[in-house]
């Protein structure tokens, strides 16, 4: 999925028009930021959008090499910050977070998801077999008379048999609680750490839900 | 009888006998708690309002003050074991505080906040205790559990004044059961009293669900925090 072979090409290995290079090199110069998705709904990456025109504040300091906005699988450059939606529920999760930890310097989980397993972890209070046979075979929204099948194919990463928080994983540095938080809360993340100051979420903005 | 004591340094007068977790609120001295209602027995049950009394760390609601007392609530080993003690909870828990009735309503969550979790240090072990659903009026989401005591302790019947709630087995086997005969008895008003001594989401009132929007729920109105302070300045 993550690795471009015979027959496919991942976009990270697509070759890119090269940039303006007055608009290269003052990219260069900059903080660069990085969101990656796992096992989440994509609810956290819609927050960060949320952070709306307070984001051009930042823009003369940061550049965001990877987000929902340029969905490549892999960051091409090392990132300063990077930020994680979702928790782990797969192989690919793994390799893609260990693949984003060797190449960020800071690792932010962002959502109950990455911070502690979140809805996906609900799974974990059943067996996996019983959780497949629930989606794919006694489904109420199964196909009428199809064969029952659990998709299984080299393609389709294989899941884990629990959902993890992504620290049980790798080395996360910060944690940002709440499904989602607020755009409000990422900016004020991101804002204190590119300005050297200590990350810090005080009651008043701290929320699990 | 009047009396002194200290708190961080700080000298306080009050009374011979009084609880020390109202004491130092008395004084606007926050301390986090679970399981400790004001004006009810103490039940010392959660640990999370640990302060250092004349040396030794104890439970503050366990504490009557005396005369010439040291206490020490606001150091960062002192924060750190509190935070660590709510870090427990939500481990050993199921508590997803996005799917929860209770959420913007629990002081679980709310003591989180104010003590600055944003995650566990401790593995989370998802443990499986099946819901309780057979009262008429109640319903018991046991994963949720803190094994704080208050409705054992405090929901009685009122005819016989027998327990309702009680915990069975022990360790990781412990849960909380409720006699379903008893709940059946019990008059709306005591099963709302039930939900809402229940410091997390594990006693539900049935029918009743998400009943105040997100920005209007209790702690949003005013976090626990202040309400622990402010209750004591009316």
């Amino acid at each position: 999925m993550s690795k471009s072979g015979k027959n496919q090409t991942c976009s990270h290995d697509l070759p890119a028009t090269q940039l303006n290079p007055a608009l290269q090199a003052a990219r260069d110069n900059k903080i660069k930021v990085a969101m990656i998705g796992l096992c989440g709904c994509w609810g956290c990456t819609l927050s960060m959008l949320d952070m709306d025109e307070a984001l051009l504040g930042l823009l003369d300091k940061v550049t965001i090499l990877r987000s929902s906005l340029t969905d490549i699988k892999r960051i091409r450059e090392r990132c300063a910050i990077g930020f994680v939606e979702g928790g782990i529920a797969n192989e690919e999760n793994i390799e893609t977070l260990k693949e984003f930890r060797e190449n960020c310097d800071i690792l932010i989980s962002v959502g109950a998801c990455a911070v502690w397993g979140g809805v996906p972890a609900m799974r974990n209070e059943v067996e996996l077999s019983d959780c497949l046979r629930e989606a794919y075979v006694d489904s109420v929204t199964a196909v009428p008379d199809a064969i029952p099948t659990i998709p299984y194919h080299e393609d389709i990463p294989r899941i884990t048999t629990r959902v993890y928080p992504c620290h049980e994983v790798v080395k996360m540095d910060y944690f940002i609680p709440g499904c989602p938080p607020d755009g409000a809360t990422i900016l004020k993340v991101l804002d204190d750490l590119i300005n050297g100051r200590e990350f810090d979420l005080p009651a008043s903005i701290n929320r699990y839900d | 009888m009047s009396i002194q004591i200290t708190i961080d340094g700080q000298p306080v007068v009050t009374e011979a006998g009084e609880n020390l977790v109202d004491v130092a609120a008395q004084n606007s001295v926050y301390i986090p708690t679970l399981c400790y209602l004001k004006g009810k027995p103490c039940l010392g049950t959660c640990r999370v309002c640990s302060v250092r009394v004349n040396g030794h760390i104890t439970a503050a609601c366990s504490v009557p003050v005396t005369e010439g007392m040291q206490v020490e609530v606001d150091t960062t080993e002192l924060a750190d074991m509190r935070k660590a003690l709510i870090e427990s909870l939500f481990s050993e828990g199921n508590h997803n505080c996005p799917s929860c009735e209770k959420s913007g309503r629990c002081e679980l969550q709310a003591t989180g906040y104010e003590v600055e979790m944003v995650v566990s240090r401790f593995p989370y072990r998802f443990p499986l205790r099946p819901r309780e659903v057979a009262a008429d009026h109640i319903w018991l989401e046991r994963d949720r559990c803190i094994f704080c005591q208050r409705c054992v302790e405090f929901i009685r019947d009122r005819q016989t004044d027998q327990k309702i709630f009680s915990i069975k087995g022990r360790g990781i086997t412990a849960q909380i059961e409720v006699n379903t005969e008893l709940a059946n008895r019990m008059p709306p008003e005591q099963v709302r009293e039930a939900a809402d001594i229940c410091p997390v989401g594990c006693i539900i009132e049935k029918g009743v669900g998400f009943n105040d929007p997100i920005g209007r729920r209790k702690f949003e109105l005013q976090s626990v925090r202040e309400r622990a302070l402010g209750e004591e300045e009316s």
